[in-house]
């Protein structure tokens, strides 16, 4: 939280000690970056101290390289850049300063995924976020920012009609049993406990302006002020991650297109892709995955490689940092930036239908050996 | 369009933040450029309970308490019983020899502590502090404490650089702090950066200790096992002359006003920041009806024996003055002292099966 006596002190005075830290942040920030750095504010008035106190106080692990630094605004990625760029290339697999980046949206473009196998596949989902231009992100804004966001969504949303037709439901004031219902819906985010995000700031206020839209169908939700500005989610039942993606995709464009209208839009550039909070989710800010019941797969000794080879990601059932339960897996994309939204989605299908595959030979007690031996580096 | 919704909060900050004194107060900064909005955020963020009053609101300075008076003292006259920063003054006694009596039964009294908190002039404070400020705290306090004299001699272990086994030692010894973990205190930015600039100094007789950059710039603390208050205030009141008159010599000194006393981060400490205290065995006394009544006519506040808001084990108590600015240190320490020997004595007939009725303060 800044005061404005930096002219008191040097960098030198001021720079954290993060020699037991293991973070993307830790490893990038020099004394010298850190110096330039704390020079400049963004036009918002963020600081780079508020960018890195998340990952000054939370050092990380040596196992999990988690990011370290988050944007206030949209600006922090330039004014910062010094810092960001090292890091971005650092999480997204050396995507350099002069990448830029490819948007595809068209679900028409997706080959596959219509039926995968349901006895393995139990559930679907793909998930983004956007953030509104010209609104500080949560890390950094205020309580009347914040309640100008969830305005603005709350009118683009409720133009949606047909299959998407819906309703908003704040946190704020939302009675215990409807809460009870979404928490079964498995649609309710609460108020974030990691660490990570807390020291970020971006609990401030809660409940004020959080809320979740859905609609009556109860396939497309919309997650208003938590981590992000928006996060827009598509789920169902089943393996239809086709269908899934489809309706993700439509929802998405006629959100835009609404906002547009009332004169917003989302903060997106050629190089970036679209901006939001933490810098491990710039680009598509795509996670598209399943609920995989693998329980014979995931034992296998190369079960870790496998995923690396087809760019998979595992996590528990309960989302991420969580454990899986009876063998069942969160599979999703690892990249975010560098690929297509339709590209990503793609290697989930093609992935996915490669694991259940590798499950059911080992059901019939056959080697997986030639499988993925056989198997390139995506 | 920026007033915090607070309809359903519980706290001394939300009773006294009307949307007129929020908009009058917004855009004012302190010298450090401290706002409102910093300030009362932990009070937004913890809604609080109908049942327990917290305050909702820090200083991020010494400055915070005059820039924002018109939040501030109307909240300090509620949280300090009527005391009314406009037009009293508060006093301050630091003299040992003033208190009466002072040796406790040790049959019933466990341990006896006194700490307060001081805060250094110029410095913002921890929810607010910079790297390089909590850092220079540090040096400012740590270079007095090695000037003290003989018996207060000690060391100083940095939290940062602690071994384990310093750090069981401490543990056991009852004297170290951790990371806060309370939302009170880490929606109001003080768990910033840890544990840089933290640590904790003892001398070598482990009667008198000081924290550096918890909850304040820093902790004064003097304790011992058994009921000797006037030897374990005797110590407190030399150990804080000493460092005071050791950092005023580099230049420096405690935040202090006339009507606030000695300014600190949490307006309920400000005053004397003092808590003089016991463990005391009641477990007869605890179990009357009319307990909490005579805690209060003592203004006596019980606590569990970890601390605030712990439980009591075994019919032991940590039993405290409950109030802070207005009373002198000395009138603070004697009101335990007495209040804690009546208790004791109420005990004593409980125990032969008499009433204490008449004992009972009206």
């Amino acid at each position: 939280m800044p005061n404005t006596n930096t002219a008191r002190y040097t960098a030198s005075e001021e720079f954290p000690d993060l020699s037991k830290h293991n973070n993307h942040m830790s490893r990038c920030l020099t004394e010298e970056i850190y110096k330039k750095m704390r020079a400049v504010q963004t036009p918002n008035g963020y600081t780079i101290d508020s960018a890195i106190q998340t990952g000054v106080d939370n050092p990380g692990h040596p196992f999990i390289m988690t990011v370290g630094c988050v944007a206030g605004d949209e600006e922090s990625y330039e004014v910062f850049a010094d810092l960001f760029d090292p890091v971005i290339e650092a999480r997204h697999n050396g995507y350099k300063k002069t990448d830029m980046h490819k948007t595809d949206i068209d679900p028409a473009h997706l080959k596959g995924g219509t039926n995968m196998d349901p006895k393995y596949v139990l559930s679907s989902r793909v998930r983004t976020g956007r953030s509104i231009r010209g609104l500080c992100l949560p890390p950094h804004c205020s309580r009347a920012e914040r309640r100008k966001i969830e305005q603005i969504s709350c009118e683009a949303l409720a133009k949606l009609d047909g299959d998407l037709k819906g309703k908003y439901y704040p946190l704020k004031g939302m009675s215990e049993e409807h809460q009870d219902q979404l928490i079964n819906d498995h649609f309710l985010f609460d108020k974030p406990v990691s660490p990570l995000l807390l020291a970020s700031n971006m609990a401030r206020d809660w409940p004020d302006a959080r809320g979740i839209w859905h609609n009556d169908k109860k396939n497309f939700l919309v997650w208003v002020n938590e981590e992000d500005h928006l996060r827009v989610i598509s789920m169902e039942k089943g393996g239809n991650i086709n269908e899934v993606f489809k309706r993700w995709c439509t929802g998405l464009q006629l959100v835009e297109k609404y906002m547009k209208e009332s004169g917003y839009e989302y903060m997106w550039n050629p190089h970036l892709g679209y901006v939001l909070t933490c810098p491990s989710n710039l680009g598509t800010g795509v996670r598209a995955g399943v609920h995989l019941q693998i329980p014979l797969m995931s034992k296998c000794p190369q079960f870790d490689e496998v995923l690396g080879k087809l760019r998979l990601q595992k996590r528990g059932t309960g989302g991420v940092d969580t454990a899986s339960e009876g063998g069942t897996f969160d599979i999703s994309n690892a990249d975010r930036i560098g690929f297509s939204e339709v590209e990503l989605v793609q290697m989930v299908i093609d992935g996915v239908e490669f694991l259940i595959e590798c499950e059911k030979k080992l059901e019939k007690g056959e080697s997986l050996e030639s499988d993925i031996k056989g198997l390139k580096q995506k | 369009a920026d007033f915090p919704d607070l309809s359903k909060h519980h706290n001394i900050m939300k009773n006294h933040l009307t949307p007129g004194v929020y908009a009058q107060l917004r855009d004012r900064v302190t010298p450090n450029g401290i706002t409102l909005d910093q300030c009362i955020q932990t009070g937004v963020d913890n809604p609080g309970h109908p049942f327990i009053k917290i305050v909702g609101l820090v200083a991020g300075d010494e400055e915070s308490y005059e820039t924002f008076k018109e939040l501030f003292y109307p909240v300090i006259k509620e949280r300090h019983n009527g005391y009314d920063p406009e037009t009293m003054v508060h006093p301050i006694d630091l003299d040992p020899s003033k208190l009466a009596g002072g040796k406790l039964d040790e049959k019933y009294v466990l341990s006896s502590r006194v700490r307060t908190g001081r805060a250094i002039r110029g410095i913002p404070h921890p929810p607010m502090c910079s790297r390089a400020e909590r850092r220079e705290v540090e040096r400012v306090v740590t270079d007095a404490l090695q000037g003290l004299p003989k018996d207060l001699e000690g060391k100083y272990y940095s939290l940062k650089t602690m071994t384990d086994k310093e750090q069981d030692q401490l543990i056991d010894d009852h004297f170290l702090f951790d990371k806060p973990v309370s939302p009170l205190l880490t929606s109001a930015g003080m768990a910033r950066d840890w544990p840089d600039g933290r640590g904790i100094f003892h001398n070598d007789k482990k009667n008198f200790l000081v924290w550096i950059n918890e909850e304040d710039h820093s902790r004064i603390i003097s304790m011992e096992k058994g009921g000797n208050m006037k030897s374990v205030f005797e110590r407190f009141c030399r150990g804080i002359n000493e460092v005071e008159k050791l950092i005023q010599e580099k230049g420096w000194e405690f935040q202090k006003s006339e009507n606030l006393g000695y300014i600190l981060t949490c307006p309920s400490n400000i005053g004397n920041g003092l808590r003089c205290g016991v463990h005391v065995k009641l477990p007869k006394l605890s179990q009357e009806p009319k307990f909490n009544e005579i805690l209060e006519k003592l203004r006596l506040q019980k606590r569990g024996t970890g601390g605030v808001d712990t439980a009591a084990v075994g019919g032991t108590f940590d039993i405290s003055n409950l109030d802070r600015l207005g009373k002198s240190e000395v009138q603070l320490v004697q009101e335990v002292v007495d209040g804690v020997s009546l208790m004791i004595d109420m005990e004593k007939k409980l125990e032969k099966r008499q009433s204490i009725q008449h004992l009972i303060p009206k």
